[in-house]
């Protein structure tokens, strides 16, 4: 403890970042933060990537952030610096992403006082953060940021909030080292083990087991994965994921279902309806997952493992609450499974298997690609050449997505082995999350393949993040899959709103082959399917950063599909099957 | 350390009496009061102020309703907070006592001011102010208690009433 004030407080800021391991901040400066730009610059330990929009600086962040597992950390100014980051706040904070955002703030005098560039920081963002400090005095300042860095990534991450008046970074402030002990928020991690016994005894009798893993299993840490993984094979149980949860769980692995929810495989969604016991991990029973609450898995007996207690009980009533780390929880379960002498009902299961082989063989999947010359590039088949594409190639490749049907597409025809390798706006949905979020996991993976599978919409959200690639030379490809329209809104208009297309054509756009030479990127064009694999292969070979436009079908609807106020077993399949499920309720209607 | 659960589905309402130790700082009540708002769940009362020496702690009182599902939820929303040290659901946990007070403006003379004077006595209120036309009563006691002498004062001149909203404790040893 050196009580000294002989930094100033953006030194002493930077020493306590550095002293959190930080390596990189994504940032844009502005006359309240001008004294940490200055301490910056005298000083090499800390990076500073120059982003072209705060917006963009949150979403970098949290690429960093999930690809790495540290905490993503963000630096802008007061006003309208701090509520640009806003929408990164509040996407971090659904999708439980560790973000320290640093906001410049008017001096302490001024405050209330509706100085230049003047916003009340704390006010707007209490509820799009974890937790948000201002700081008003210099010595609070080294204990607050390493605080902000401990509430961030324990317990369930989210993003934090230190508002900096620039009195407080231009005097001198004293420095303290990180506390041993937080004094109120220590959540637990370890589980009851009472719970994983009487967790065991169900598992044990089930007879129609299922595993619904999420993104709390990726929150958890590699090893939660692997625990997971282990789980699964020696007990035998098919499993599925959510959307944050692809990668948790190896996709090649005969016993993954595939995603489930409202664009989820039949088998997944079928297999939650038709379970007798439901084992939920670090997943939170969103209402994109549940569908009609009450039809949801009706018949199952339930297990919830999160780290945070308002996860459990939340939506779904269940009969044994597990409040603990997914990993810690993860190992204390097989442990108990190996050291129980309770049977299992195998031949029961075995039947089980055989009822979702069935659902299986259905293909829910399924999608027709016309391959002659010229033929229509289905955005399905776009997907899946990109992973066997990149697959064969060997590189390791992280996925981000912006958010429309492409990034459904994504999720369901590409497929991820490990966790942290898949990066997409699920919680908030985010159009615009993909780009950006693409330049953090560059900067943390240099040698790495990331591509941003991009709607042509979404795109131009944060467009002006080409120039942060081109300044640091990140070569991030942008994999548009431009069916000029907004497609996933153009498809609910035609399911539920009698094919109006209103304002959902995404007239005017622009040429994006112009457009990423004009951003000193490289831009490239496949107009139909035999110029698919030529431009995938040249993108991938590409030094630069690249836009890669695909012409792909814009009738294409995305299916399965469970309509809003369905049920699990109410899903819609695509024009190759069947007519199936029983469409949407008025009520249904008013659900988003 | 919000625990044991109960999983039921219940859609009956009933009323909690939650009591939440929170670091004495500013912006926590705008963190409580907005998580209310935000999710929206219901105040029926809230109280704050620091309780210990120092101090460094608050302690609030708050009265919710909802079904039993909704108010274990709100617990754990609340114990999730960064400041909170402390949540418990007094209703739940045991018997307690609540109390709260008010400040009963009554206006009247001749007989109705006789008849206000009788029923504060009753009510053991007290009374704190008076001029040749009014009262102010002081009167402290369980909400019911105070709702009852408000409804009698309402043929009796009732002007204006302030009440501060409960402050509850568990009853015998148990502390939060
Ligand atoms: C257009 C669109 C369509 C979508 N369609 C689907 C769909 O079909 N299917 C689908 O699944 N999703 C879909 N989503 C995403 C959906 O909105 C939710 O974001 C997602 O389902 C939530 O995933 P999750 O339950 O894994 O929870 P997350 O949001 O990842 O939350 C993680 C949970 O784990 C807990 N946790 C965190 N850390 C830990 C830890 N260390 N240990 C234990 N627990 C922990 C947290 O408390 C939380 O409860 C869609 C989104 C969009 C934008
Ligand atoms: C910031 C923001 N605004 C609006 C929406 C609503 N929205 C969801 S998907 C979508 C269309 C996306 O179009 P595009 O990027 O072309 O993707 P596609 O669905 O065509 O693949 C819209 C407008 C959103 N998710 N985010
Ligand atoms: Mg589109």
């Amino acid at each position: 403890m050196s009580a000294e004030w002989t930094q100033s407080g953006a030194e002493i800021l930077l020493r306590a970042l550095k002293d959190q391991g930080v390596e990189v901040i994504f940032g844009y400066p502005g006359g309240a933060v001008l004294p940490i730009y200055d301490a910056l610059f005298k000083q090499n330990a800390i990076r500073h990537v120059l982003v072209r929009q705060e917006g963009g600086a949150v979403h970098a962040a949290e690429g960093y952030a999930r690809s790495t597992g540290k905490v993503g950390v963000v630096l802008v100014t007061s006003g309208p610096g701090a509520t640009n980051a806003v929408t990164g706040l509040v996407d971090a904070l659904m999708d439980s992403i560790p973000v320290v955002c640093l906001t410049g703030q008017v001096p302490t005098h001024l405050i209330g006082n509706d100085a230049f560039q003047e916003a009340d920081t704390t006010g707007i963002t209490r509820p799009a953060t974890k937790h948000n400090y201002l700081v008003k005095r210099a010595e609070d300042l080294a204990r607050v940021v390493h605080e902000a860095f401990y509430v961030a990534r324990s317990g369930r991450p989210g993003p934090v909030v230190i508002d900096l008046p620039k009195d407080i970074v231009i005097n001198p402030a004293p420095y303290a080292e990180p506390a041993v002990q937080h004094p109120s928020y220590r959540p637990r991690t370890e589980p009851d083990l009472g719970q994983i016994a009487k967790a065991v005894t169900l598992m044990k009798q089930a007879k129609r087991p299922m595993i619904y893993a999420g993104g709390g299993v990726i929150n958890a840490g590699p090893a939660a994965s692997e625990a997971l993984t282990k789980l699964a094979r020696i007990t035998g149980f098919p499993i599925t994921n959510t959307l944050m949860g692809l990668g948790c769980y190896p996709a090649s692995d005969p016993q993954f279902l595939g995603m489930l929810g409202m664009h989820g495989t039949y088998e997944a969604n079928l297999a939650m309806h038709g379970c007798d016991m439901l084992l939920a991990i670090g997943a939170r029973f969103d209402d994109r997952v549940t569908g009609r609450l009450n039809a949801f898995s009706q018949h199952s007996q339930k297990i919830h493992i999160d780290i945070d207690g308002s996860s459990i009980n939340k939506n779904v009533p269940v009969e044994v609450p597990i409040i603990a780390d997914a990993g810690k929880a993860l190992n204390a379960l097989l442990a108990a499974w190996q050291a129980s002498d309770e049977p299992t009902d195998k031949p029961a299961l075995a039947s089980w298997w055989r009822q979702i082989d069935e659902w299986r063989g259905k293909q829910s999947l399924k999608f027709t690609q016309d391959m002659q010359r010229g033929g229509i590039i289905k955005p399905q088949y776009a997907i899946q050449r990109l992973f066997e594409i990149t697959r064969a190639r060997g590189k390791e490749v992280f996925i981000t997505t912006e958010v429309g049907q492409h990034q459904m597409w994504a999720a369901q025809h590409f497929h991820f082995e490990q966790p942290n390798h898949w990066m997409t706006s699920g919680g908030l949905g985010t159009m615009g999350y993909g780009l950006p979020a693409a330049m953090g996991v560059q900067i943390a993976h240099p040698d790495a393949c990331v591509i941003d599978i991009a709607g042509e919409a979404s795109i131009l959200m944060n467009i002006q993040e080409m120039g942060t690639l081109a300044q640091y030379r990140l070569p991030v490809k942008v994999f548009i899959l431009n069916n000029q329209y907004m497609g996933m809104v153009r498809q609910w208009q035609e399911l539920l709103h009698g094919s109006r297309y209103s304002e959902t054509y995404s007239a005017a756009l622009p040429d994006f082959v112009k457009l990423a030479d004009a951003f000193h990127a490289t831009g490239m064009r496949a107009h139909s399917v035999d110029e698919l694999d030529s431009v995938i292969n040249a993108m991938l070979d590409c030094p630069t950063a690249v836009i890669a436009d695909i012409a792909v079908d814009q009738a294409e609807n995305c299916f399965p599909m469970i309509p809003s106020g369905a049920a699990h077993n109410e899903m819609l399949l695509g024009p190759e099957h069947e007519a199936s499920g029983a469409g949407v309720t008025d009520a249904g209607m008013a659900l988003v | 350390m919000v625990d044991v659960m109960p999983t039921t589905t219940d859609t009956t309402q009933r009323s909690a009496t939650i009591s939440v130790l929170v670091d004495n700082e500013a912006g926590i009540l705008a963190r409580v009061v907005g998580l209310f708002s935000g999710r929206g769940y219901n105040i029926d009362s809230l109280t704050v102020a620091p309780v210990d020496a120092g101090g460094l702690y608050s302690r609030m009182n708050i009265v919710t309703s909802g079904t039993s599902m909704v108010i274990e939820q709100i617990k754990a929303q609340i114990d999730r907070l960064v400041p909170v040290h402390r949540v418990a659901d007094l209703t739940m946990d045991g018997p307690h006592v609540a109390r709260e007070l008010a400040l009963v403006k009554v206006i009247g003379t001749g007989e109705q001011r006789v008849e206000a004077m009788r029923i504060a006595d009753t009510f053991r209120a007290r009374v704190v102010d008076t001029t040749l036309g009014s009262f102010v009563f002081e009167l402290t006691g369980n909400t019911d208690k105070i709702d009852a002498f408000i409804e009698l004062m309402r043929d009796l001149g009732l002007a204006e009433v302030s009440r501060s909203g409960i402050a509850a404790l568990a009853r015998g040893t148990r502390v939060i």
